[in-house]
């Protein structure tokens, strides 16, 4: 395993002779001048439409503007730091169901996990939204919490049953209770292993705060939105994308770095040699499995 | 209660409306997502960096985000084109980044020992793909795949959001009509667990039949 991570080929090709590195040189400029090429149109494309003018541009040096965007990040990051901390509240109660040695508690807490993970989570939120009439930003949070803290069930549960079985059984024999082996012994390995899987689930839980736009929540979106119908300024609406994107792929992808960094620091790390540490992705686990 | 019987044909409309979302989509999906990974474990140096960044910025860009671009930006640039087409690129694009990573994690899983060995017999490039690595990658790509074609179905309610035909846009539709909102969305919430539950049921099937016996 670790050999196919040091080299950077896999099992297809093979080490590359003169001849072959010759020709790969010679596709590399190609593909290189193709995509600089693509690059040059796309940015004539802007300019030929004119996207560049001053009129488009100018609302961005306006206080007002630049204090309407900064409100509309604040209130992004407000929706995910509450969604988070109560999806990965409301995750560790229903991973403690599944857990369960009671029939009821794992049956109800099964059908739970499984039905919001099954459901789009745009379909929560406009059912909060509109049926039940709640505010935008409860309606948003509720939304995110019921389907990231399901997801984030599975993922606490697979952690603490991807555990090696000595460990369990080694802390049972020792006379502890099942809550003092959850506590002690399965818990803190299975956490550390998923923590990778955690962050990359608030990540996914980061990016879905946008959906508060479609339920007029004022977050970034929205700000956005508002500023690129302003006729005064000619419909600015790909300065505003061309603005409101890189904030919005930056955020996330410090995010995805850091789970990347925790997920090699957390395989190098003692405290998890009998556990598997799981890569920095959300997780995948087909509904209806195992 | 009576919202299903009576509004039939708009319920119909909608899950049909999903059900094409999703399946054109997931097609855009795979046959990008398999480009961008060939790209990706490409010995082009190049082509390794457009699909790095490619999967960098599609996967951790919000979806609602590219639809907003998608939707409403490319028409300035004079590609008009009915809002389905649009919405099936957008989440095409964005799905094809997740399917990659799972095409290439599987590429990876293939031991390199047995593109060696397969060279050494005297395979050629196209015969160590199509005999050795591919179906091994196969096996191990199913259940990965298969979730990010659920989360496929499940993103294309946006695109009922932002007004494409879709089983979530039918709500306006028979909220107008004054019928009560909860049942609406009773029935909606089963259409979508149909939907998913199927594409779960077909991808558990698969894995059953083909996958890696762990």
């Amino acid at each position: 395993m670790t050999a196919t991570a040091q080299h950077d080929s896999s099992a297809l090709y093979d080490i590359p002779g003169p001849n072959t590195r010759k020709r790969h040189f010679a596709y590399g400029v190609l593909s290189t001048l193709l995509i600089v090429g693509l690059v040059a149109w796309v940015l004539y494309l802007l300019f030929d439409t004119e996207q560049f003018t001053a009129t488009k541009w100018t609302p961005f040096e306006y206080k007002g503007i630049q204090e309407l965007l900064l409100r509309g990040l604040g209130n992004t990051l407000k929706a995910f730091a509450i969604a988070a901390v109560l999806s990965l509240a409301l995750g560790t109660v229903l991973a403690v169901g599944r857990l369960s040695d009671h029939k009821p508690v794992r049956w109800l807490a099964t059908l739970i996990v499984e039905f919001f993970r099954a459901m789009p989570v745009l379909v929560m939120i406009f059912f909060i939204f509109v049926a039940l009439k709640v505010q935008p930003l409860p309606a948003l949070v509720a939304g995110l919490t019921l389907y990231n803290g399901s997801v984030l069930a599975e993922v606490f549960r697979s952690g603490i049953n991807s555990v090696e079985r000595g460990q369990r059984e080694a802390a049972y024999s020792l006379g502890m209770r099942k809550t003092q082996v959850m506590n002690y012994v399965l818990a803190p390995q299975g956490v550390r292993a998923m923590l990778p899987a955690i962050i990359s689930q608030l990540v996914v839980a980061l990016k879905d705060t946008s959906l508060g736009y479609l339920i007029t929540y004022e977050e970034f979106l929205h700000a956005g939105k508002l500023i690129a119908s302003n006729l005064d300024y000619d419909l600015p609406f790909i300065p505003v994308v061309m603005v409101i994107s890189p904030i919005y792929i930056g955020m996330c992808m410090l995010l995805s770095w850091f789970a990347t960094w925790v997920s090699k620091r957390q395989r190098r790390s003692p405290k998890t040699e009998a556990v598997h540490v799981a890569p920095a992705e959300p997780g995948t686990l087909l509904p209806g499995a195992q | 209660m009576y919202v299903l019987t009576d509004n039939f044909s708009t319920y119909v409309e909608g899950f049909v409306g999903t059900v094409e979302l999703t399946v054109y989509a997931s097609l855009l999906a795979l046959v990008l997502g398999f480009l961008m990974a060939s790209f990706r474990v490409a010995p082009v140096g190049s082509f390794r960096v457009f699909g790095a960044v490619w999967v960098a910025v599609l996967r951790n860009t919000p979806l609602t985000l590219l639809f907003f671009a998608v939707l409403l930006g490319l028409p300035r640039f004079g590609l008009v084109l009915p809002f389905k087409v649009f919405a099936i690129l957008a989440l095409g694009c964005y799905t094809s980044a997740f399917i990659c990573e799972a095409l290439r994690s599987g590429i990876n899983t293939v031991p390199k020992g047995q593109g060696e060995a397969a060279r050494s017999l005297g395979m050629s490039f196209g015969q160590t793909l199509n005999s050795v690595v591919l179906p091994q990658a196969f096996r191990s790509v199913i259940p990965p795949v298969g979730s990010t074609l659920i989360a496929l179905a499940k993103n294309s309610a946006i695109a009922g959001a932002f007004s494409v035909t879709e089983l979530l846009g039918t709500y306006k539709t028979l909220n107008e009509l004054g019928y009560s909102i909860i049942w609406t969305f009773v029935w909606i919430a089963l259409g979508y667990l149909i939907i998913t539950l199927t594409i779960s049921a077909i991808f558990n099937y698969m894995e059953k039949r083909w996958g890696v016996a762990r």
